[in-house]
């Protein structure tokens, strides 16, 4: 056979090597596109953690965000009232599901004073017997400064310190809350906020509102939150002092041992149920005090763990993973924790593998350095 | 005019379609929900992982046919190094089509996720929980991903090259009858001109 009887002529052949070369580059810049490489100012997962790290600092092996914290463990013994709401094996009554969970402050500083921040956050894992799982990360406030992640994103970028002074710029983060409306709610809040000197006297809100899905296929949006058993204590310390009670930074970690030592702690769940209009898929909005709520069952933490050592440490607090009879809402900002919680995971996680191009964790050595910023 | 009789049999025509349809929709989905915060990413993610697991399975059916039927031998004419190049190929697309959902369920496993294919069915672990093999296994996947869509790319330049170029009855081995009618008439319609 003659070559040239297959491919006809001189400029037929190199036609044809042309829309060779045009199918292979247009699905390759097909791909490049959807993978966000051609457009550089895509939010991406990567870009809101290296956020996170341009405002905390890089720390080996530590999450990106609420690096700080401490791992518990227990149960949630449910009541059974939820089961109407939720086929979730977790809500079934008399069931008992075993819970890894952990609290932590915000920010990406696993050596920052407890006191430096009034904000305190519950996570949890909720191993069901059959097998699945539901993850949930909340906070004690009842809402979340902005309602979409570019929103979260922008309060980021205005909270990155000033290389100057190490703080953030108040004019920048003036500008910013002017800009953003829906952060009304959450300034409010912040107003009267004060550090609380234990983990185990505030309640913890889901923030995002999420969808139980009942026996028949029915779907009723709620939010959810722990309320502790255990009354407020001692007067709080004020934000910005270096030490809290017991003159030690870290005595958050110190109250919740002294607490388990004595008896295991307890939280109720409960879950409210939205009426129509209330907004389901923004976080930075309340809904109406009046709303009804199911007590869910009680959380029973028995025992601490320092989170090095501890079995929360390889956990990702998704708020994606999710048993079936519970289901995400249309609020924007699950995706964005999700994808940003993995992003971080791997970060964390490649660097306890100490894989080429990441710092080695040095996790295992449970002190803290001398020197750290 | 080529010798265009030798064709790939009818159930791996079907495989070969349907799969590099759920293969590159699966590249184009792991990429993407990767690299976004919006509410595509769980929803491309819920997708990625039962058509991952359909991919496996339908690899090894795909695997057991090639096996029990070879597929039609190269033109006898192609260059050595080109022939290498075909085979060795062919057997990365395999062994990636079957390792990439292995990988990826090995990587959950160890991160300690639940393995969900949908709402409520899920798969056991197959690695106990660890953080250090799921960086790796979490890596690989990416690269090995990469590595599948290049050898993606060479593979699609190189059927266009055997349809287009050297008209050699590869390409309508894999498009069947009609391709292969379509293609002998091009071929007569580029000899007449």
């Amino acid at each position: 056979m003659n070559p040239s009887s297959r491919s006809g002529t001189r400029a037929g052949r190199l036609g044809a090597y042309a829309l060779i070369g045009a199918t292979v580059v247009i699905v390759a810049a097909a791909f490049a596109y959807v993978g966000g490489w051609l457009s550089p100012h895509r939010l991406t997962p990567a870009r809101l953690v290296d956020q996170l790290q341009t405002n905390s600092g890089v720390f080996p092996g530590y999450r990106r965000n609420h690096a700080k914290g401490v791992c518990v463990t227990g149960y949630f013994q449910s009541s059974g009232q939820a089961a109407a709401y939720s086929v979730a094996q977790v809500f079934a009554p008399g069931e008992r599901t075993p819970v890894v969970g952990r609290f932590a402050i915000p920010g990406g500083n696993p050596y920052a004073p407890d006191s430096s921040i009034p904000i305190r956050s519950m996570a949890l894992r909720f191993a069901l017997a059959d097998g699945q799982q539901w993850r949930t990360g909340m906070n004690d406030m009842p809402v979340f400064p902005v309602s979409t992640p570019q929103a979260f994103y922008q309060m980021l970028q205005a909270q990155q310190p000033d290389p100057a002074t190490g703080k953030p710029d108040p004019q920048k983060l003036g500008a910013f809350f002017a800009a953003h409306p829906e952060t009304a709610a959450f300034l409010a809040w912040a107003k009267t906020a004060t550090p609380s000197p234990s983990f185990a006297t505030v309640s913890y809100w889901s923030l995002d509102a999420f969808q139980l899905v009942d026996g028949h296929g029915r779907h009723h949006p709620v939010r959810w939150r722990m309320v502790p058993d255990a009354p407020a204590g001692a007067p709080e310390t004020p934000v910005g002092g270096g030490a809290g009670p017991g003159g030690s930074p870290d005595y958050l970690a110190a109250d919740l041992r002294q607490r388990l030592a004595q008896a295991p702690l307890r939280w109720h769940l409960l879950i409210t149920l939205a009426q129509p209009g209330d907004p389901i898929d923004d976080a930075a909005k309340e809904w109406p005090p009046d709303r009804r709520s199911v007590d869910a069952g009680t959380l029973v933490l028995t025992s601490t763990q320092p989170q090095q050592s501890g079995p929360c440490r390889d956990i990702n607090y998704d708020p994606l993973v999710l048993p079936h009879g519970i289901e995400a809402s249309g609020d924007p900002l699950l995706p964005a924790r999700s994808a940003a919680y993995a992003d971080s995971y791997l970060r964390r996680t490649s660097e306890e593998a100490h894989l080429p191009g990441y710092l080695p964790a040095s996790l295992s050595a449970a002190t803290k350095p001398d020197s750290r910023p | 005019m080529s010798n265009l009789t030798e064709q790939f049999s009818p159930a791996a025509r079907v495989l070969h379609w349907l799969m590099a349809l759920m293969i590159l929709t699966m590249l184009f989905i792991g990429v993407g929900m990767v690299s976004t915060v919006s509410e595509w990413h769980s929803r491309l993610v819920s997708i990625h992982k039962p058509l991952g697991i359909a991919i496996l399975l339908l690899a090894l059916v795909r695997l057991a046919v090639r096996l029990r039927r070879p597929p039609p031998p190269l033109p006898a004419d192609l260059p050595v190094p080109q022939k290498l190049a075909a085979h060795a190929s062919h057997w990365l697309l395999y062994a990636l089509m079957i390792a990439m959902p292995i990988i990826g369920w090995a990587m959950l496993s160890a991160g300690g996720y639940p393995v969900m294919l949908g709402t409520s069915f899920h798969l056991p672990p197959i690695l106990p929980a660890d953080p250090v093999a799921f960086a790796i296994l979490r890596h690989l996947h990416t690269w090995l991903a990469l590595l599948l869509f290049l050898t993606f790319l060479a593979h699609l330049a190189a059927a266009l090259y055997h349809g287009l170029i050297r008209r050699d009855g590869v390409l309508s081995g894999m498009v069947g009858r009609r391709g292969q009618a379509a293609m002998q008439s091009r071929g007569r319609l580029r000899a007449v001109d």
